[in-house]
């Protein structure tokens, strides 16, 4: 049974947001009988209450509340008050996610070793390496059932996979797969396989994909030990005279303020909220917020280089149907610099319905270039790129003189492309549209890149305090008993979409808190 | 958009309908052929067939009829019974369209014969607060209608047919 904690139980572990970090992290801390409550802004949908319809699964599911933009991405022209594409719901955004689940490559946690002095970039090594994060990376996927990982079966491939492997093995790449998706095949864990019902990213309503709502939260709360509060929006973190963290003050739905006591906080809020709140917890102690005595939380804001490249052909694809992300081309991963460009990038299929591909195909578009795309919507296959962006200490999350509901500042989210990100669009894009060309294409569109899916950095990781957030256990360098559990840890962004790697890190985190408490450290 | 196009009154086919697409008759639009009709509460009728010739321009699509479009815009209208600043915002931004089409073309602009010249106007526009609201709006409000997917090709909701694993999801044959 779920538990059900007292306000005033200093006990336990509080974790802010339920998405892939808190949602595992909760869940894990929960089983290894650690007293948790995980306090979420928004509210539980359940499976069945998933909604096959793009506008209105993003009224239900997305995160809202007023956030603004700066600097010179096209997002903040054309999106201004959306910077992001993520969800506020038990869950987090793994209802929102399309599964993509891969490891870092080795040289990926070291690219200042690796890259070299990129100017204009804050390139770090992160504090950890491959080999140590191996065996969570085993246990993340035999929890999340990555296929192509522990014996499961690849994906069947759909209509816009198989115009995209026709024209990926046409100019000649050769990693290209279904991809490991943590998607089931085949029954597993209690969940269905995947029926190809086309709404990866309104939430799954037959459960076949992983996500923390389903997959994870609830065995933590048989247990007895787990707590989720939906509609507990935390404003702020408090601490004592010796600056240790000691509880959380959050609002209800109602707006009404409670205070819940912790014995140790982890902050998991994605990586645009996560600093916010601990911007806004600034006290006289810490005047320019917690955990902040590098100055660097916030910075280093990372959205992965992206963008797509949609095509037309003379005959029908029907894209929609089937998993969004339905395959993928790895061989542009790899670091290259002869490429023109350091770190590498992904390829993998994605398709909107009709109303988003209007919205994000070319926004604020209009007349017959733009219409006659969409005349051609069923004859269109299409891609996303995904590549590793350089971290800039300039691209950060501060706070707005704009407030939310509870009169707390928003997050501004600033962010201008590096000339690395810019170079290699560039190439992704002449890749994809070859590649599409190669198979008879008739027109092709690269795509500007969506408000950001995949948000990074913002707490980073590092071996000496000076330069970052948190140390490799994403335990602040400041604050033993509090914690960052999200991708805002990450030092660097890698080429791989986040999610396992967020996943492998709040398992290994959880054993570590687990471990600290047992020893009476924190 | 839960609106479809039953809010519009359904007119019988007036007898001796021109080529003209719409026509205005006592306080609202209405489009002969397609049989349909669109009151109007606050905003002129011919504001509002002017809007909807806009809205045209601005997301052409050959096979969509006017009454998607007429769907899409009517809150212009609701909206405007009760919010006085939409409604001059609306009259203003359409007359000053209008009276660009008279300055070029000597006519309004619904009767500037080509869509190209029609577009020539809009391009001077596109950055005024009209055309800005018109445009973001239509591109949810247009593209959102479940009965204009199928033009498209578009199948909608799919979890409740059991997904596409046994309607298709491999059945691309042309490769
Ligand atoms: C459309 C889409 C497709 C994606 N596809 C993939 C993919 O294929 N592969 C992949 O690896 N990744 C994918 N991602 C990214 C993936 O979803 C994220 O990387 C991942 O969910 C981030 O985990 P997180 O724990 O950092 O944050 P989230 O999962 O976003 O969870 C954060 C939670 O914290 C809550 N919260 C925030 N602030 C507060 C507060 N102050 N108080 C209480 N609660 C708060 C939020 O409401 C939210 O529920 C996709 C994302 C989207 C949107
Ligand atoms: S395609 Fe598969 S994973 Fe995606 S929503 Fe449908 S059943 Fe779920």
């Amino acid at each position: 049974m779920a538990a059900k904690f007292d306000l005033n139980d200093d006990s336990v572990v509080v974790i802010v947001g339920s998405g892939a970090g808190g949602g595992t992290l909760g869940t894990e801390l929960a089983l290894k009988g650690i007293k948790t409550v995980i306090l979420e802004a928004g509210a539980r949908h359940e499976i069945e209450d998933f909604i096959n319809d793009e506008w209105d699964s993003f009224a239900q599911l997305a995160w809202a509340d007023m956030r603004t933009t700066s600097g010179s991405w096209r997002v903040a022209r054309d999106f201004a008050n959306l910077p992001a594409w993520i969800v506020k719901a038990v869950g987090g955004s793994t209802t929102h996610w399309a599964g993509a689940s891969l490891r870092f490559q080795e040289h990926e946690f070291r690219t200042r070793s690796v890259y070299g002095d990129i100017k204009g970039a804050n390139l770090l090594d992160w504090p950890i390496t491959l080999k140590e994060l191996e065996p969570y990376y085993e246990k993340a996927e035999f929890r999340m059932g990555v296929t192509r990982t522990n014996g499961i079966a690849g994906l069947p491939g759909n209509n816009n996979y198989k115009v995209f492997e026709k024209g990926a093995k046409a100019i000649g790449y050769q990693d290209v797969s279904t991809g490991r998706m943590a998607i089931n095949s085949d029954e597993r864990d209690g969940r269905p396989g995947c029926q190809q019902s086309g709404f990866c990213f309104q939430g799954c309503k037959f459960g076949a994909k992983w996500s923390t709502l389903y997959a994870e939260i609830p065995k933590g709360e048989a247990t007895g030990n787990l707590e989720v509060r939906p509609n507990a929006h935390v404003l702020r973190i408090e601490h004592d005279a010796s600056g240790k963290v000691t509880g959380v003050v959050y609002a209800d739905k109602e707006g009404n303020q409670h205070r819940q006591k912790a014995r140790v906080v982890a902050v998991a809020g994605n990586s645009i909220e996560s600093p916010r709140l601990l911007l806004n917890s600034a006290s006289s102690i810490y005047p320019d917020g917690l955990a902040n005595s590098s100055g660097q939380v916030g910075r280093n804001y990372m959205r992965h280089m992206t963008g797509s490249v949609y095509a037309v052909f003379d005959r029908p694809v029907r894209m929609w149907r089937g998993t969004t992300m339905a395959g993928i081309v790895r061989d542009e991963a790899d670091h290259k610099p002869d490429r023109g460009f350091v770190g590498g990038y992904e390829l993998e299929t994605l398709s909107l319905g009709l109303p988003f591909m209007a919205a994000f195909l070319d926004p604020g578009a209009w007349g017959r270039e733009f219409t006659s795309a969409l005349d051609s919507y069923e004859n269109m296959a299409g891609l996303w790129i995904v590549g590793e962006d350089m971290p800039q200490e300039s691209n950060r999350v501060t706070l707005s003189s704009e407030k939310d509901q509870f009169g707390m500042r928003v997050a501004n989210v600033h962010f201008d492309d590096h000339p690395n990100d810019i170079a290699m669009r560039a190439h992704a894009y002449r890749q994809g549209s070859a590649m599409y060309e190669a198979v008879g294409a008739t027109r092709t569109f690269p795509t500007t890149p969506y408000p950001s899916t995949h948000n990074l950095g913002t707490n980073r990781m590092s071996e000496t305090p000076r330069d970052g957030v948190v140390n490799k256990w994403g335990q602040s360098h400041d604050i033993p008993n509090l914690f960052v559990s999200d991708g805002s840890q990450f030092t660097t962004g890698g080429a791989e979409n986040p999610t396992l790697t967020i996943v492998a890190l709040a398992i290994r985190q959880a054993e570590y808190i687990a471990g600290q408490m047992g020893q009476k450290v924190i | 958009m839960k609106d479809n196009d039953v809010s519009l009154s359904r007119r019988s086919l007036l007898k001796g309908a021109t080529a003209a697409a719409f026509m205005i008759s006592a306080g609202a639009v209405i489009n002969p052929l397609e049989a349909w009709g669109l009151e109007v509460k606050a905003l002129k009728p011919e504001t509002m067939q002017t809007l909807i010739q806009m809205a045209r321009d601005i997301y052409p699509h050959d096979r969509i009829a006017d009454r998607f479009y007429a769907v899409a815009l009517k809150e212009y209208d609701t909206k405007s019974t009760s919010d006085a600043a939409l409604k001059s915002l609306v009259e203003e931004g359409i007359a000053k369209l209008d009276q660009l089409a008279k300055e070029k073309h000597g006519t309004r602009y619904v009767d500037v014969g080509w869509e190209s010249q029609r577009v020539a106007i809009l391009r001077e526009i596109e950055k005024e607060p009209l055309f800005q609201k018109v445009r973001s709006g239509l591109v949810v409000s247009l593209y959102n209608q479940k009965e204009v997917w199928p033009v498209f090709g578009y199948q909608g909701e799919s979890a409740v047919y059991g997904g596409y694993l046994h309607r298709g999801f491999d059945d691309i044959d042309w490769l």
